[in-house]
């Protein structure tokens, strides 16, 4: 597998993402085909044909994928690093690969940058509690955006309490854009570290990174991407950005739950003390000193997901496969007619009207509360999020407690989108 | 009809756009704040006891269509009751919503609501129990004293 893999140095520029895609020398996607690789979409719910358009909260796999976790369990299943038998070498080396499926899909430089995680919240936990108790005192400051999502927003705070730290937090406008003037305000000579969403899950904007990352560096100030809602829409690629940790989630991208990824530059990572103490990040224990691992393990206490590993190999494989610039390019055009389509709607406001965005619509409509929305939409088969999104401070930002919001995949077709219109009028009779 | 008009009746809709005491009583003595992280729906309710009456009660706050019909409806059910009134009238109407009604007394229990009886469609969907109740639970607390503010979560 690698011929297919589109890897034509496109890459994302940081304030533009349509700038990325091009269409034209990529042929679409054959999306009837890639629905047929998604056995869930086959179904009916209360009577009617399932459209599903909550992928950012979690997005459905591939047989690919069932069958890779299948396959461990039912061929393969051991424990890894520890058996000189035939399972333990074949479970091994399956972890391995998808390890090396990860970096290539990161375009990271080393497969030992790589750890594996529960997820992208894991992973922010990770960097706080290692990199940031290891760095950050009393009087420094860490750095997010007003549009982090809670998993970026509380494992910071959490170390800026117990360090006496001060939490900064850069606005956004009233598109949800970042405004880099005031961000570049708040990079001080305290501040020791700066995390921001790579796309907001709430408000789909997609971040300038390649400018943040910048401004921080300038400074001496390492940057962490919160990839979660980045990883499924847009290609990444960790060393042209030159962030110094990424983290995504594999559930997000057609993985399984329970497995994420956390990217590190090796030598922040080598510096870093462990995260959790445990089997596999050691190299030899006494009573009296332990000594760790190397990188990835020091990182990876205790027997890790294994089927989830291989898992999110083969989900990775899939969409390296399509080609992420296709996928982009897909979804691009779904939320563009998403956009045009929703917004026309009688009293729907769009929440989050950034220029560059990936992936999210998320709205209002007026006198529909977006829970009473979700419960119509469901009896019509079509499933989206309401609520806040675990991003409460955005929601008070923009002055609403909730918004619906829906959220595509590489299988999302504007038929779906369709539906989801006619849905919001049939809303709109509902509620009179 | 279909489950959703059940669910979005007339009168629950009616309710959810124009509110009923929806205001804090200027003699309200008692207050609770009660929220529904799952949806964002947030609602106080404030009570004037006196004794073990409930001479008033009102609410405030935002939330969906059924959390701010149910709250409406339920200070008009229990203004003038007793606490004791008021939490056998929560504990049926509980019994409503979640659908243990069916299994039993349910004619019984729809003669005791009333005009409650309306949210018997929300039975039929038990993601939406914690708005029909969220207003209850937070008088619940509000006659209770309790300081926290009360959470469906």
């Amino acid at each position: 597998m690698n011929s297919t893999v589109h890897q034509t140095g496109i890459e994302l520029p940081a304030n533009g993402r349509s700038a990325a895609v091009h269409p034209s020398t990529h042929p679409p996607l054959d999306v009837a085909k890639i629905r047929r690789d998604f056995p869930i979409l086959d179904q009916a719910v209360h009577g009617k044909r399932l459209v599903y358009l909550d992928n950012g909260a979690t997005s459905q796999k591939p047989r690919a994928v069932i069958e890779a976790v299948a396959h461990y369990y039912q061929h393969d299943n051991a424990n890894i690093h520890r058996g000189v038998h035939a399972l333990s070498m074949r479970a091994t080396d399956a972890h391995d690969e998808a390890r090396e499926t990860v970096r290539r899909f990161l375009h990271a430089g080393q497969t030992r940058e790589i750890i594996f995680v529960r997820g992208a919240t894991e992973a922010v936990n990770l960097v706080a509690e290692s990199y940031g108790r290891a760095n950050v005192r009393a009087g420094d400051e860490v750095l997010i955006s007003a549009m982090e999502h809670h998993s970026n927003i509380v494992p910071w705070q959490i170390l800026c309490e117990e360090k006496g730290a001060r939490l900064r937090v850069a606005p956004i406008n009233d598109a949800g854009e970042l405004i880099l003037e005031e961000f570049e305000k708040l990079l001080g000579p305290r501040t020791r570290i700066v995390a921001v969403a790579h796309v907001s899950n709430a408000l789909g904007t997609v971040n300038p990174l390649r400018t943040i990352i910048r401004l921080a560096h300038d400074r001496g100030i390492p940057v962490l991407v919160d990839g979660a809602q980045a990883a499924p829409h847009l290609p990444v690629d960790v060393q042209a950005l030159d962030c110094d940790f990424y983290a995504f989630s594999g559930h997000k991208v057609y993985g399984p739950t329970g497995i994420g990824v956390l990217y590190g530059k090796s030598e922040l990572l080598e510096e870093m003390p462990p995260y959790q103490g445990g089997g596999d990040m050691i190299r030899s224990v006494t009573f009296e000193k332990t000594t760790y691992n190397v990188l990835p393990y020091k990182f990876e206490a205790g027997t890790p997901d294994i089927a989830g590993a291989i898992g999110l190999g083969a989900a990775l494989e899939y969409v390296m496969n399509l080609g992420m610039d296709r996928v982009a390019a897909h979804e691009h055009d779904l939320l563009e007619y998403a956009t045009a389509q929703v917004s026309a709607v009688e009293g729907v406001r769009l929440i989050g009207t950034a220029r560059e965005r990936a992936g999210v619509l998320s709205f209002v409509v007026d006198n529909v509360h977006p829970h009473d929305l979700g419960t119509i939409l469901d009896r019509e088969g079509i499933a989206i999020r309401t609520g806040h999104h675990c991003a409460q401070p955005v929601m008070e930002r923009f002055g609403v407690p909730a918004t619906a919001r829906a959220s595509f995949a590489v299988y999302n077709t504007r038929d779906e989108i369709d539906a989801l219109v006619s849905g919001i009028r049939r809303a709109h009779e509902v509620m009179g | 009809m279909t489950e959703l008009n059940e669910l979005y009746q007339e009168v629950i809709l009616e309710h959810s756009k124009a509110p009923r005491n929806f205001r804090r009583p200027a003699t309200a003595n008692h207050s609770a704040e009660g929220y529904n992280p799952l949806c964002g729906d947030r609602f106080t309710v404030f009570l004037d006891l006196e004794g073990d009456a409930i001479r008033d009660i009102g609410f405030q706050g935002a939330g969906c269509a059924i959390s701010k019909a149910s709250a409406s409806m339920m200070t008009q059910s229990v203004k003038g009751k007793t606490k004791a009134e008021a939490e056998k009238l929560f504990n049926e109407f509980h019994k409503l919503v979640t659908g243990a009604a069916a299994n039993g007394n349910g004619a019984d229990l729809a003669k005791d609501l009333g005009k409650l009886g309306v949210f018997a469609g929300v039975a039929k969907f038990p993601v939406r129990v914690k708005c029909a109740t969220l207003a209850w639970h937070t008088m619940q607390a509000a006659l209770e004293g309790k300081q926290e503010a009360v959470s469906t979560e």
